[in-house]
């Protein structure tokens, strides 16, 4: 199983924002979504990822592109992750059913945690541009989001 | 070879001792991470603005050698005892010309896939994380 390749239709899918609702297929209209799959909140890897990804944040704001955080740690958990590394990247849970998210976009690991992965939708939920890194340890440079971004919008 | 690195990394501290050891030339930009390092940004302005008076390279390893001290009175301190015009250093450390050299070295960064400190880029390859002593004997042979 790998990630989702471009061309493909986002899958139905439901995450859990931080406040308890939910974040599904129809939130991912109408902008440029850049889904992050992450394996563990506080693992060191995933913190320095999340830190880099901060500080673009902004740029790729203007772009038009919005960034969301996914893993299988419950919302408690990736709140208090955020909260302690300062970073306001918006984290969504796909704990319960664990896996199912992941799993429908191709990077739910065996070991029961979602791969690294970089997901870029379009305004119509169409996959424009996906990441797969070689492990879960491999950090993908903040330069990949550009990369996938402006496959999305065609800039 | 370029390094990217952070004044409030341990592991950027770490690989410059390394570096210096090993006699190696190497050209420096900044990669400041600011959620995870709050001084990384000031620390970079301070040495840039110790640049506009030809004092970097000290001021780069001042603030390598202190790295707990990193706030804005330990940075004064610093240019004081570089016998560095103390007020200009103030002005230009918060300068836009500072601050988009900075950010100019921190997007270069990113564009050549740099995602955390140290990095080492040299031959077209980027090296994230303190180099080892095989890694150093490369870079020495020029061959890393």
């Amino acid at each position: 199983m790998s990630v989702l390749e471009p061309g493909v239709a986002a899958p139905e899918f439901t995450l859990k924002r931080g406040d308890g609702s939910d974040f599904t297929r129809a939130d991912l209209g109408g902008a440029v979504t850049v889904l992050v799959f992450y394996p563990f909140a506080f693992s060191p890897v995933c913190t320095d990822q999340f830190n880099v990804y901060q500080e673009v944040l902004a740029e790729l704001r203007d772009q038009g592109a919005t960034l969301y955080g996914v893993s299988c740690d419950s919302p408690l958990a990736q709140t208090a992750f955020a909260t302690q590394l300062g970073v306001s990247i918006e984290q969504l849970s796909d704990f319960e059913p664990k896996g199912a998210a992941c799993d429908a976009f191709g990077v739910l690991h065996p070991g029961g945690f979602a791969q690294r992965a970089l997901v870029v939708t379009d305004e119509d939920a169409v996959v424009r541009w996906s990441y797969q890194a070689p492990s879960p340890g491999d950090l993908p440079g903040a330069n990949l989001l550009f990369d996938g971004v402006a496959a999305a919008t065609g800039r | 070879m370029i390094v990217y690195g952070d004044y409030e990394c341990p592991f950027c501290a770490l690989t410059e001792t390394r570096l210096v050891a090993a006699a190696l030339r190497v050209c420096f930009r900044h990669f400041p991470v600011r959620s995870k390092h709050p001084r990384a940004w000031a620390a970079a302005c301070a040495a840039e603005a110790a640049a506009m008076q030809d004092a970097f390279w000290p001021m780069h390893d001042a603030l390598y050698a202190d790295q707990g001290r990193l706030e804005d009175p330990h940075l004064w301190a610093r240019a004081r005892r570089l016998g560095l015009d103390l007020e200009r250093f103030d002005a230009d450390r918060r300068s836009d010309a500072v601050e988009d050299r900075v950010a100019a070295d921190f997007r270069s960064g990113i564009r050549a896939g740099v995602a955390t400190t140290p990095a080492l880029v040299a031959s077209g390859t980027v090296r994230m994380g303190v180099p080892d002593a095989s890694v150093i004997a490369a870079l020495v042979a020029g061959d890393g």
